[in-house]
């Protein structure tokens, strides 16, 4: 999959690592989550009707196109969550939390 | 009540001058921010370990931009200041905010809610391919993130933001493939009179226009936008039609869009506040004196969340605001100080009707998107079933139209399709916008966490 997002300068911060639908990526410290995962690959999530790919719209918060999960099942704004190192997300929701 | 403090929503330029109003008088108030980092979107901040100074993020307004940022730091001790914090709600004893997944209740006394603006959205055939962005979103990127959307971008919709983050990928090194502005050159001269009262604004933006050309950008102007294309549900092109009625066609591989601004005014809603349709935007807004004073006595607006008027406007305004909550409670306020911010914001004033005459929201353009065109992003309601609320369903108005065929439903309340669902019910109906109202705000204005604790 192809990466929507280019770096186009501050490359040289330290790497981070964190795990995506278990797979580990790395990142770079003060990279949001959108960022982190759109330098890597296309989309961020699949929307909840049609089931196509979404990437974010609006980057502040207002949109609410780009959430994801930790694996604990707490949702989070891709576009206003600063990556951590160690956050293990899931681009989906856990099945097992969505009817709690 | 008496010992109740004074909120600011917001820490961008107006709700930063109207903390440090009030600050002055020797108040301490609380200051609710959204983000992370003070300064709003125009201003926003990088992170702390980005390195690029403030020329390279800010352009031409990066001194304005700087001490922003260092008085809003010398005012840290004295306000109680709430980063990463939303007012989500409103009760009888205060505003509900949430940070991370905590509740709290926050009392008033007084609130000035500068809650700014989002981009206005026109949506197009396409729209939600991965890839496609408001213009808004595309200038943030870069700016707090060092990023850009693509490498090859497309710029469309209109306005002054067009030209300006069209301007910065090109000096980022991602070399927009055209910008396309709905606006004829006809219609921006018919703008720039009211534009000439800030002549150093219109030349930065001409400035702008013409290192994009003598970038060999093509800048195309009074365009009609049909489809956002896309292989493997990633952006591959833009469709449009020209002024002389050709199908045109340009390769990309992402696109930033915007038609100008809307404000953010749900809180005002829940607050009750009194609306008004204002023609010049083209929106409804809530009603403000010029000081901006609500109908509510213990609420205020300042900045592009009750005006749409930029920064500079914005920080006249927050600080007029605060001048207003002082003058309100019992200060006095030297009439020359308030004096000098309403001729400021009479220069806006003019200056922001002039904008909205030279890039004016295509409403028109509703009217015509094919009836499988996703309106709502949220949850994909398309032209036709707000088409067929207007018409077999017999909605006169956006909130029946929304309860029968659900825009506005989703989890954004209709941020991104309000307007244009409006214009599309106003078309279907052929009635003038304004008589399809607008949407009622419900809390939680944003959707909240699902584990949320209450603070103790
Ligand atoms: S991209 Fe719009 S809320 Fe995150």
């Amino acid at each position: 999959m192809p990466a929507l997002f280019r770096r186009v300068a501050e490359k040289d911060r330290k790497t981070i690592h964190l795990f995506v639908d278990g797979h580990e990526i790395e990142a770079r410290e003060g990279d949001t989550l959108l960022v982190a995962l759109l330098t890597r690959t296309d989309r961020l999530r699949h929307n909840e009707f049609d089931a196509s790919p979404r990437a974010g719209f609006c980057l502040m918060g207002a949109c609410q196109d780009c959430w994801v999960w930790t694996e604990a099942g707490e949702q989070l704004r891709a576009c206003s969550t600063t990556a951590q190192s160690g956050m293990r997300i899931t681009t989906t929701e856990v099945p097992w939390l969505i009817n709690r | 009540m008496v010992d109740q403090p004074v909120i600011v929503i917001g820490a961008g330029p107006a709700g930063t001058r109207a903390a440090q109003r009030l600050v002055q008088a020797g108040l301490r108030p609380v200051v609710i921010d959204e983000n992370d980092r003070q300064g709003g979107q125009i201003y926003r901040r990088q992170p702390e370990n980005f390195r690029r100074p403030a020329e390279k993020l800010y352009g031409t307004e990066a001194a304005k931009a700087t001490a922003l940022h260092t008085d809003f730091e010398t005012l840290r001790p004295h306000i109680d200041y709430r980063p990463g914090t939303t007012v989500w709600g409103v009760s009888e004893t205060g505003l509900m905010t949430v940070r991370a997944s905590t509740v709290d209740v926050v009392p008033f006394s007084r609130v000035i809610i500068a809650a700014g603006a989002t981009d206005r959205i026109m949506p197009v055939p396409g729209w939600t391919t991965p890839g496609t962005y408001s213009l808004g979103a595309a200038q943030i990127a870069l700016k707090a993130q060092a990023c850009a959307i693509g490498g090859r971008p497309v710029f469309m919709g209109t306005g002054p933001l067009l030209y300006l983050v069209a301007w910065q990928y090109l000096r980022a090194g991602a070399t927009p493939a055209a910008v396309l502005d709905t606006s004829s050159l006809t219609t921006r001269l018919r703008g720039l009179r009211g534009m000439a009262s800030r002549a150093r604004v219109v030349a930065n933006g001409v400035r702008y226009m013409a290192d994009l050309a003598r970038a060999g950008v093509k800048l195309h102007a009074g365009i009609t936008p049909l489809a956002i294309e896309s292989s493997n549900s990633h952006v591959s092109a833009v469709t449009w039609r020209d002024t002389k009625g050709a199908l045109r066609q340009v390769a990309c591989d992402a696109v930033g869009m915007g038609y100008g601004l809307r404000s953010e005014t749900q809180l005002a809603d829940l607050l009750k506040c009194e609306f008004m349709f204002d023609p010049c935007f083209q929106q409804w807004r809530p009603h403000v004196d010029r000081n901006g004073r609500t109908t509510r006595p213990d609420v205020y607006l300042a900045g592009d969340g009750a005006l749409l008027r930029g920064a500079d406007a914005a920080e006249a305004a927050g600080q007029l605001a605060a001048c207003a909550v002082l003058h309100d409670t019992g200060h006095t306020i030297d009439q020359h100080e308030t004096a000098g911010l309403h001729e400021t914001l009479a220069v806006m004033n003019r200056f922001g009707r002039g904008l909205a005459q030279a890039f004016p929201w295509p409403a028109h353009l509703a009217a015509s998107l094919p009836d499988d065109t996703v309106v709502c992003r949220c949850e994909n309601i398309t032209a036709g079933e707000i088409r067929r609320a207007a018409g077999e369903l017999d909605a006169p108005e956006m909130n029946r139209a929304k309860a029968l065929t659900r825009p506005g439903m989703g989890r954004c309340q209709g941020r991104m399709c309000g307007l244009a669902a409006a214009e599309i019910l106003a078309a279907a109906r052929e009635v003038p916008v304004r008589e399809v109202g607008r949407l009622r705000t419900a809390a939680p204005i944003k959707p909240l966490p699902l584990n949320c604790t209450v603070k103790s």
